[in-house]
């Protein structure tokens, strides 16, 4: 009896706390997702009338030309710096791997040091890099004859993807890292025997055997794409390229604390919720069906 | 992860090692034997060009707190102005509205660490379940868990507002602390990491001992486990400290704020008030450097654990 009882008493406390903290406020949003509140009145704020409104929040979110749009920002968004940055964080890792460096321990500290600063922090320093009159990179680049706005409305989402690259790369280089280091040392005494350059132990050995690290990293780098909010939301006041609703869930928070639409509001963050799960499984089951292949 | 699967993992250990050793050795006779200098400088210097990129923005915090208001517009950035007045910036940063700043730092801290130690034990004590323990309702468990990973912390802040709101804890320390208790990635890791790393035998050992089934867990399981509990502990410290969208959404009173929140705040006043720009900066200073120690300081321990975390994931 006892040894029945056990794994439940174990696992008790974060099973609680996990059904409290996620999967009720996700039942209650899927559950305001399909109201509408009838009266004006505050948030939360008992005796409001919301009426049963079917799949109207979910069609007037996908039909919210700025949702849509700021959905489409985030995948261009997300091909773009999440390309760069695996690619950063992989050819980092080997050349980091490949001890023809010097000081490797000091350059992996450096690389990763961004990832211990909030984004909230690091976004205020790089926008004191990015404002015309602080910056001295935009000195520099001005007395090289180079004028350029960071903050401009097509430049700004590049500054964004700017900020986010520096905080994740070294966290990313590191999984790499971690895996590299798991590959057999008899792999690389086979390659030398057959003649392999270094270049060639890194394709045919190295980057096959780190699948399954870069799968996990571009995983969370898709998350954390969706998820984008700090950053673009600090840079709003700085630039006028950024819109309230520049970014899905900068959208769904407008909706919830701006514009008083819960039900909009909850729609919204369902979609994104489920985004990130389709995608991050999609991401998983390629990956799983790659490997089955090879 | 039942014992048949634990076997070959743990005596793949040992050998995993030994083969890292060698390679380890053989790679050393290659660096000074077979690398040319050349490539060596060339290396280095690329890995030092991108160590600039990343140093920059400290760099940048470090120079420009030292700075008055007028020299921060005036002078370069990239070097000392004709002002150093680090320290009477410093203090205007702990002073300014009646010591906000050390209180903000003393709710990160609080938030942080009270946050990921308890967040730790209930992961590890529910991984070390899973993974321990054949029950009916485990797949259950593992399914829903999974899908916690997948699904976005800042998705979940806006539903836990209207959850928070209707029981009326929104703006109080524990809107903030209750959902930072939960760590999904912590319980996995901490599941694949207790398959590994404690044998059923010793298990077997201490019920024959008469040791409790809790008992096994604190007395003679969590010793085992002190890696991925380090991994964990400072993972859920840093996403705890880092986390934004969530005191934005429960927090309207400024005293509860952590760090994060509250100097955003200054920042957002810089517009109306270009002395915000100095104690924003010098705040900044404030809370980039211990985590730098930090990060520095334990840096190995956050390679230990993400090698467990990424082989077997």
């Amino acid at each position: 009896m006892r040894g029945k009882s056990a794994p439940w008493i174990l696992l008790a406390p974060f099973l609680v706390l996990f059904i409290g903290t996620m999967i009720v406020p996700i039942i209650m949003a899927i559950g305001y997702s399909f109201t509408r509140v009838q009266r004006e009145g505050l948030l939360g704020e008992a005796g409001v009338d919301s009426v049963f409104a079917g799949f109207d929040n979910y069609i007037a979110a996908l039909t919210n030309a700025n949702f849509i749009e700021s959905i489409g920002r985030m995948i261009l968004f997300g091909i773009v710096q999440v390309t760069v940055m695996i690619v950063a964080a992989t050819v980092l890792a080997l050349l980091l791997e490949s001890a023809s460096a010097r000081w490797p321990g000091f350059f992996r500290a450096t690389y990763f040091l961004p990832y211990g600063i909030p984004g909230v922090i690091a976004t205020i320093l790089w926008s004191f890099l990015y404002i015309p009159g602080l910056s001295p990179i935009v000195d520099v680049l001005g007395a090289l004859g180079i004028t350029i706005d960071f903050l401009g409305p097509n430049m700004v989402l590049w500054s964004i993807a700017n900020i986010v690259t520096w905080t994740y790369t070294g966290y990313n280089m590191l999984i790499i890292i971690a895996q590299l280091k798991s590959i057999p040392g008899e792999l690389y005494e086979a390659a030398k025997l057959d003649g392999a350059g270094s270049f060639r132990v890194a394709t045919s050995i190295q980057l096959p055997l780190i699948r399954p690290a870069l799968m996990l990293t571009i995983i969370f780098s898709i998350i954390g794409t969706l998820q984008l909010f700090a950053e673009p939301r600090l840079l709003q006041t700085m630039s006028a390229g950024i819109t309230s609703e520049y970014t899905p869930n900068m959208s769904a928070y407008a909706f919830a604390f701006q514009y008083n639409d819960i039900g909009m509001a909850a729609a919204q963050a369902v979609i994104i919720a489920v985004a990130a799960f389709l995608l991050s499984a999609v991401a998983l089951g390629i990956s799983n069906w790659t490997e089955k292949r090879r | 992860m039942s014992a048949t699967d634990n076997a070959p993992t743990h005596r793949a250990k040992p050998l995993g090692n030994a083969a890292k050793a060698a390679r380890g050795d053989g790679r050393a006779g290659t660096r000074d034997a077979g690398r040319r200098p050349t490539t060596t400088i060339i290396v280095t210097a690329v890995l030092a060009i991108v160590a600039i990129y990343f140093l920059v923005p400290v760099y940048w915090v470090v120079i420009n707190a030292t700075k008055s208001t007028e020299d921060l517009f005036g002078t370069s950035g990239f070097w000392f102005g004709e002002s150093f007045q680090l320290w009477e910036n410093l203090k205007a940063v702990l002073s300014a509205n009646g010591g906000i700043f050390p209180r903000w730092a003393l709710n990160s801290l609080l938030y942080s660490g009270v946050g990921s130690v308890l967040a730790t034990y209930f992961a590890v004590a529910a991984g070390y379940a899973l993974a321990k323990y054949r029950f009916r309702g485990r797949t259950l468990v593992y399914g829903l868990v999974l899908g916690g990973v997948l699904v976005p912390g800042t998705a979940v802040a806006l539903p836990l507002f209207f959850l928070f709101s209707s029981i009326g804890i929104t703006n109080t320390y524990w809107a903030v602390l209750i959902p930072s208790l939960v760590s999904p990635f912590g319980l996995f890791l901490a599941s694949i990491y207790a398959g590994a790393a404690v044998p059923d035998e010793m298990l077997e050992a201490g019920r024959l001992d008469g040791v409790g089934e809790i008992g096994l867990f604190h007395r003679l399981s969590l010793p085992q486990l002190v890696p991925a509990i380090v991994t964990i502990l400072l993972f859920q410290f840093v996403a705890i400290w880092n986390n934004y969208m969530l005191p934005l959404v429960m927090l309207a009173d400024e005293t509860l704020y952590p760090i994060t929140l509250g100097l955003d705040n200054w920042r957002a006043q810089t517009d109306r008030l270009p002395e915000f720009y100095q104690l924003t900066t010098g705040g900044a200073l404030l809370s980039v450097i211990p985590l730098a120690i930090l990060i520095l300081v334990l840096q190995r321990f956050w390679r230990g654990g993400l090698t467990e975390g990424s082989i077997k994931g």
